[in-house]
């Protein structure tokens, strides 16, 4: 099974852009920076969280909280793989409860990561509010998710793969379609 | 009981034949062995062209477990086991319930033997009262009852004082004291052998030594009192350059051993499969390797199987807890055929020596010979016949052997007691 | 990494990627300890089952605890003694459990080779938390997990065990687990209490414990139990603690930065002088909640996946 490259989506440029809207958009939302919390989710949502967080302390003078959640352990489909998904370590140094809670995905597509993220956070105390940025919204909902802040909507078949590359874990910027 | 066996090969050490012959058997006995015989019109004829046929074979160390165990065997099965493996004759240990240490017990197994056994038995009584080792048991009594030979096999006679006693007091019956050599407080708690196997599977193990000790003592005892000493089911090196040792300082030992130890080493025991549990324990490599030289060159002098069935319930289980013993009957000559006389390690006529004319002998029974005027028990072997050791299709009550599932070529043909045929 | 395994008998069958499969997943787990809900829903649903022929409440806490944290259902069977004299045979006692569906048996028993008897018979995946003096695995991997934590890393470490390595399951664990990972071992005691052709598990013997310790960096000390002596292994407690027992002394020709590590109960002032099993050379009780993760990584690791 390879994938091959069918479109560029976004370039090195646009990817930035993206972010810098989203983090004014937050920033905006939030009436300011500090009492906002990103947590990314997985690998890459990690990464667009701190990079989100660098531009919001950019703009308003003060860094918000950044953290990292790892949801193997609450997704709904363990259990039907042949063999358990590696766990990686959930970092949050900061309390949960109160605060304005931004989670932080590259790509939005089913909606189960997401859940499972909330239930994730949810067992670690109760935010006051859970809002969801994601750099590509890609389509094909199976639960009632919505995302709060999107760099791009991206209408795909369910053939095909949105890839995130970032420059921290693949030497480049970009976001590409590829065909299973 | 008339038959004429026409054309089989005739191995018969005893009267150094090795050749195609024929066989005449009659009123039970046999009347010539020749070429071409002329036997009377009629008579039945058994056609043995290309198998081999032999005085019957002797197995001198079963548990045939009746009395008090018959849920284990009976002489009717043990006896059928036998016949199908191959054995005219057996000889059966005394651990029965009771022990038999006197003659009632004797007179009972002979006579139980004579209504459902159909081979020869051959009682072994006890050294000592209920094989508790501090009393002798009533050796002129059991001799006279027909015991062939004395042994607490299952059991050590651990005091040396008594053992002595018991070997000067059996001098006058002529039969020999049979050995269980294992020292209960060296092999102390012990399942399996102590060696790196044993290590690695963290199962208590018990030394060589513990056989060792045991056999250099009874022959030390047998040099002082002047008994015919034979060692049971032997399994070490250690034990086996004792007994090379005292044979060629002249003293009246002799010994036995199992298909299992000339076979298997303890590696097997690392699937903790209890069918691989048996006393003494699977040996070394090393151990294995002397035995085999011994049995070759008559340091040993039989092949004995220490035929122990249990019910399925004593052996399946934790590896520590499951009782000790294996079957052997029905396993030991297709066995031996398949990995010893195939590959060239033992020759027929060897072979026939360890497993008839050797036991006959050393327990002075009638039999292992094909002389006219003997008994017509006889054993025909085809050397080309294939099998797979199926439990489930054991005559035997008992179904635990480590050797399930083995195959090979070489089997036992036809059985015959007193030209009777009793397998198959 | 992750496991393709029915079951998890002993550190003998699992090869080096897999035991770093364990540690790290049991590290990523050792967060839930430290939240004010100690709960995720990963093996919710999932029923684990705790046989335990020989007591041992730490051990089995140990085991309940990871099931509890990650919401499966833990049920505690204490049987009692061997098959022989308490009526229901091993066998009969696992069958009637596995008739109750559950995802996961967790045994022990004072016979080598039971957990192994009863993999052949289950259709749900085994873990062996001890067999008789065979292996006692998950004991191995929290103490790897404890030395990687506070060495930060495995390779090329000298590890000392002392004392009854004969009668040890942990012993044997250790050894095997271990040297996968490139450790050097070192077993130190007595002659009676080393087990036959010992150097053939790929360790170095020795009967002189300053000898055996001066170049370590984790020291393990073994349980001595009392029935040794009725056995003849040795003559007194006394002496075995005098010529075999830890006591700050004797550290001090040891590395500084020596770890201390004991699988538990201590038998205080025989193998470990009291102040020994307090002091900063202890790891003891990281022992205990890397004995958490561990479990809840390996219960993770057999539980949740398909072949269940």
């Amino acid at each position: 099974m390879s994938s091959r490259d069918k479109a560029q989506v976004l370039d090195e440029t646009g990817l930035d852009r993206a972010l810098t809207r989203i983090a004014h958009e937050i920033v905006e939302q939030a009436g300011g920076g500090q009492d906002v919390a990103l947590v990314g989710i997985k690998t890459r949502g990690v990464t667009l969280a701190e990079r989100i967080g660098a531009k919001i302390a950019a703009i308003e003078g003060t860094k918000p909280s950044v953290g990292a959640l790892d949801i193997t352990l609450y997704r709904d489909d363990l259990g039907l793989k042949a063999a358990q998904p590696v766990v990686r370590s959930t970092e949050i140094s900061f309390p949960i409860k109160g605060r304005t809670v931004v989670l932080v995905d590259d790509v939005l597509f089913t909606g189960r990561t997401i859940r499972a993220a909330m239930d994730a956070l949810m067992d670690l105390g109760r935010p006051r509010i859970i809002r969801l940025a994601v750099l590509v919204d890609r389509g094909h909902r199976e639960l009632p998710i919505r995302p709060d802040y999107v760099g791009k909507n991206l209408p795909t078949s369910r053939r095909e793969t949105v890839a995130v590359l970032l420059r921290e874990h693949d030497g480049v910027d970009r976001v590409v379609i590829q065909e299973e | 009981m008339n038959v004429l066996i026409k054309g089989g090969r005739v191995v018969d050490p005893a009267g150094g034949i090795d050749a195609v012959q024929d066989v005449w058997i009659a009123d039970g006995r046999i009347h010539k062995v020749g070429r071409g015989l002329k036997a009377p019109a009629g008579i039945e004829t058994v056609d043995a062209a290309g198998k081999v046929v032999c005085p019957g074979f002797i197995d001198m160390h079963v548990h045939l477990r009746e009395p008090g165990f018959e849920y284990k065997e009976t002489i009717a099965s043990g006896t059928r086991a036998a016949a199908a493996g191959g054995f005219t004759a057996v000889a059966c240990m005394a651990n029965t319930f009771p022990v038999n240490d006197n003659r009632a017990v004797t007179d009972y197994i002979l006579a139980r033997a004579k209504v459902e056994g159909v081979v020869r038995v051959y009682p072994i009584g006890a050294v000592t009262r209920n094989l508790e080792g501090t009393q002798l048991a009533e050796l002129a009594e059991l001799a006279e009852a027909g015991c062939v030979a004395f042994s607490d096999d299952g059991r050590c006679v651990m005091n040396a004082e008594l053992y002595r006693r018991a070997m000067e007091y059996a001098l006058p019956f002529g039969v020999p004291v049979i050995s269980h050599a294992e020292d209960c407080e060296l092999a102390h708690g012990g399942a399996m052998h102590e060696g790196f196997v044993s290590t690695e599977l963290g199962l208590a193990g018990q030394p060589a030594a513990a056989e060792d000790v045991m056999v250099a003592r009874d022959i030390i005892l047998a040099e002082l009192t002047g008994a015919h000493l034979h060692v049971a089911h032997i399994s070490t090196a250690g034990a086996v350059r004792l007994v090379r040792d005292a044979k060629a300082r002249g003293v009246r030992v002799t010994a036995e051993v199992t298909p299992h130890h000339l076979l298997l080493t303890d590696e097997v025991v690392r699937s903790y499969d209890s069918n691989c549990k048996m006393a003494p324990p699977l040996r070394s490599k090393r151990d294995v390797e002397a035995c085999l030289e011994a049995l070759v060159d008559g340091t040993i002098d039989c092949v004995a199987t220490d035929h122990a069935p249990h019910a399925l319930s004593e052996k399946e289980g934790e590896f520590a807890e499951a009782a000790n013993g294996i079957v052997g009957l029905e396993t030991a000559v297709p066995l031996l055929l398949d990995r010893l006389v195939r590959p060239g390690v033992l020759d027929l006529p060897t072979l026939v020596s360890r497993l008839s004319t050797g036991p006959a002998r050393l327990l002075n029974l009638p039999g292992g010979s094909l002389a006219p005027g003997a008994a017509a028990d006889i054993t025909i072997l085809d050397l080309e016949r294939t099998w797979t050791v199926d439990p489930a299709a054991f005559r035997s009550r008992g179904r635990s052997t480590p050797f399930a599932g083995f195959t090979g070529a070489g089997a036992p043909w036809m059985t015959l007691v007193g030209g009777l045929k009793v397998a198959p | 990494m992750s496991w393709n395994r029915k079951d998890l008998l002993g550190m003998q069958d699992l090869d080096a990627a897999e035991i770093i499969g364990v540690l790290d997943t049991a590290a990523s787990m050792k967060e839930i300890a430290a939240r004010e809900i100690k709960k995720v829903p990963t093996l919710r649903g999932k029923t684990v089952v705790n046989l335990f022929y020989e007591s041992s409440t730490r051990t089995r806490t140990s085991f309940e605890i990871a099931g509890k944290w990650l919401s499966a259902d833990v049920i505690n069977f204490s049987a009692s003694g061997s098959s022989a004299d308490k009526g229901e045979s091993l066998l009969d006692t696992a069958r009637n459990i596995e008739a109750m569906s559950p995802d996961v048996v967790v045994v022990r028993h004072q016979a080598a080779g039971a957990p192994a008897l009863l993999a052949r018979h289950l259709r749900c995946g085994v873990v062996n938390a001890g067999d008789g003096a065979h292996e006692h695995p998950t004991q191995a991997l929290l103490d790897l997990m404890t030395i990687r934590e506070k060495k930060g890393h495995l390779e090329g470490l000298n590890v000392t065990i002392v004392g009854d390595i004969t009668h040890s399951r942990v012993a044997r664990s250790d050894i095997h687990g271990m040297r996968k990972m490139g450790i050097t071992v070192t077993v130190a005691g007595p002659p009676t209490l080393i087990p036959a052709q010992c150097q053939e598990l790929g360790v170095k013997v020795s009967h002189r414990l300053e000898e055996a310790i001066a170049h370590a960096d984790v020291i393990v000390m073994l349980r001595l139990q009392h029935e040794r002596m009725q056995g003849g292994f040795i003559p007194s407690l006394r002496e075995y603690s005098r010529v075999w027992g830890l006591s700050l002394a004797k550290l001090e020709h040891c590395r500084p930065d020596v770890l201390i590590m004991h699988p538990g109960p201590v038998n205080r002032g025989v193998e470990l002088a009291p102040e020994v099993a307090d002091s900063a050379y202890s790891v003891i009780l990281d022992q205990v909640s890397n004995g958490v993760a561990v479990r809840m990584a390996v219960l993770y690791m057999l539980a949740g996946s398909k072949s269940a």
